[in-house]
């Protein structure tokens, strides 16, 4: 239960982060708030020659509000996201995610480029940047890149980073106009991973029609998954939770599921709760959409 | 890997420990600073009996290396309690309402209600229960210590 030997790495730029992934290589990690890495490396599920702590890269923290976008250095704590007043303002859907990520004390120290860059799948972050169709910003030895966040998760804890690539920042576009959004989840207790979860956005127009729809699963699959037939449905219909058929709906979202059975769940029983948790999400949604 | 030799910051005193960067915040304090008021259980993260305090917010101590926690304020639950031997609001809590047992689980529950009664001086049932759901008690169970939690609240805060 203890790591196995290591060689730590405390740079203070991301320029010299960068140099040391590309020295090191696939030996090299990052250690952020380390709430996902430090047990992995506890357990000995994983051993790596290097860890490259980003703790002290101050570029690498904070929220920053850009046009049409808000920008989260990937270093940002959860704890900072959910005080963070430019977030709740303009990306409300990551302030309402923020308090299901685990408990305050993991908080206090998770970063959201770890929790992305991680990529668990029955995490919030990944499948909320997903239905929001975030940009992450990308370093690597041959300098930046983005990655929309439809390519970036690959499979269970996978991404498409490259081993000597830093995760820099993630950018989720904001919705502006008559909007509504809600993430629900059940999980055993409080903090603990979802068995499954489900996060939504909408947007009405002045006639109240919705004109922009997301929706997004956690914990039914290798990857958050996003409902995109769901979301073609909703476009063009009265936004009223009471003109919206919320069982055809959870139905067009639920119907190509295929989450697996573990211990705590069957993955009928996952399906069948992707479909109650769609229209709870929804509801919330569209209600504050419409009453706002 | 080389030993480092770090200054840390613990309970207002300046700690001088020589330690690989793999050794826990957790085991610099109980092995190389004589701490072993912070309990260790699961080591990974999942049981909270490791809480400290990193700039006053609570955090798993075996969750943190010793070397990243260079440079801030370490509380344990040796530095919650008055230097005169008498307990602080949250342990006087505890112990009039039978909010331990084994004792094993205290020192994380102390530490994560002093944090969480310092930012939260009035939560509702469910904020308390959520805010305590980060912390595992395998014997008292929880309802002495939701009532410790309303003691100190009624009585005025975690100081």
């Amino acid at each position: 239960m203890k790591a196995a030997p290591f060689a730590y790495h405390a740079p203070e730029t991301v320029d010299d982060v960068a140099g040391l992934l590309a020295a090191h290589g696939d030996e090299a990690k990052i250690l952020a708030g380390g709430q996902s890495l430090i047990p992995l490396l506890a357990l000995r599920l994983a051993r790596f020659g290097h860890l490259v702590d980003i703790n002290r890269v101050p570029e690498l923290s904070g929220v920053t509000s850009e046009n049409g976008w808000v920008r989260v250095a990937a270093g940002t704590r959860h704890r900072v996201m959910e005080r963070d007043a430019t977030v709740a303002g303009r990306v409300p859907l990551l302030t309402r995610a923020t308090p299901l990520v685990g408990h305050f004390q993991i908080r206090n120290r998770g970063t959201v480029g770890g929790a992305l860059a991680h990529a668990d799948p029955a995490a919030e972050y990944p499948a909320v940047a997903l239905a929001l169709e975030a940009s992450l910003e990308v370093r690597g030895p041959s300098g930046p890149r983005e990655i929309p966040a439809a390519e970036f998760f690959v499979g269970t804890w996978t991404t498409s980073l490259e081993p000597d690539e830093l995760l820099v920042a993630a950018r989720f576009p904001t919705w502006e106009g008559r909007c509504g959004f809600a993430v629900e989840e059940l999980a055993r207790r409080h903090g603990d991973f979802a068995i499954v979860g489900a996060v939504c956005g909408v947007r009405v127009d002045e006639a109240g029609v919705v004109d922009k729809a997301a929706l997004g699963f956690f914990g039914v699959g290798a990857t958050p998954i996003r409902a995109g037939d769901a979301e073609a449905a909703l476009i063009g219909r009265q936004g009223r939770v009471t003109a919206v058929d919320l069982a055809e709906i959870a139905r067009l979202a639920t119907r190509e599921l295929a989450p697996s059975d573990d211990l705590h769940a069957t993955g009928e029983y996952r399906r069948e709760l992707a479909s109650v948790l769609t229209e709870r999400a929804l509801t919330r949604a569209l209600s504050e959409a419409t009453d706002g | 890997m080389d030993e480092q030799t770090l200054r840390l910051n613990v309970n207002g005193e300046v700690r001088r420990v020589t330690v690989e960067p793999r050794v826990t915040l957790a085991d610099a304090l109980r092995d190389e600073c004589g701490l072993t008021g912070t309990h260790l259980a699961c080591e990974h993260g999942v049981c909270g009996a490791c809480t400290v305090l990193l700039d006053g917010e609570a955090v798993r101590s075996c969750l943190v290396f010793a070397v990243q926690a260079e440079g801030a304020a370490i509380t344990t639950i040796e530095g919650l309690s008055p230097s005169d031997g008498s307990l602080s609001p949250v342990q006087q809590a505890f112990r009039d309402c039978h909010g331990l047992q084994c004792g094993f689980c205290t020192p994380g529950f102390v530490v994560s209600m002093t944090a969480l009664l310092r930012e939260q001086p009035n939560p509702s049932d469910e904020e308390l229960r959520v805010g305590l759901s980060g912390n595992l008690c395998r014997c008292t169970g929880y309802q002495g210590i939701l009532g410790a939690a309303r003691q100190v609240i009624e009585a005025g805060g975690a100081g």
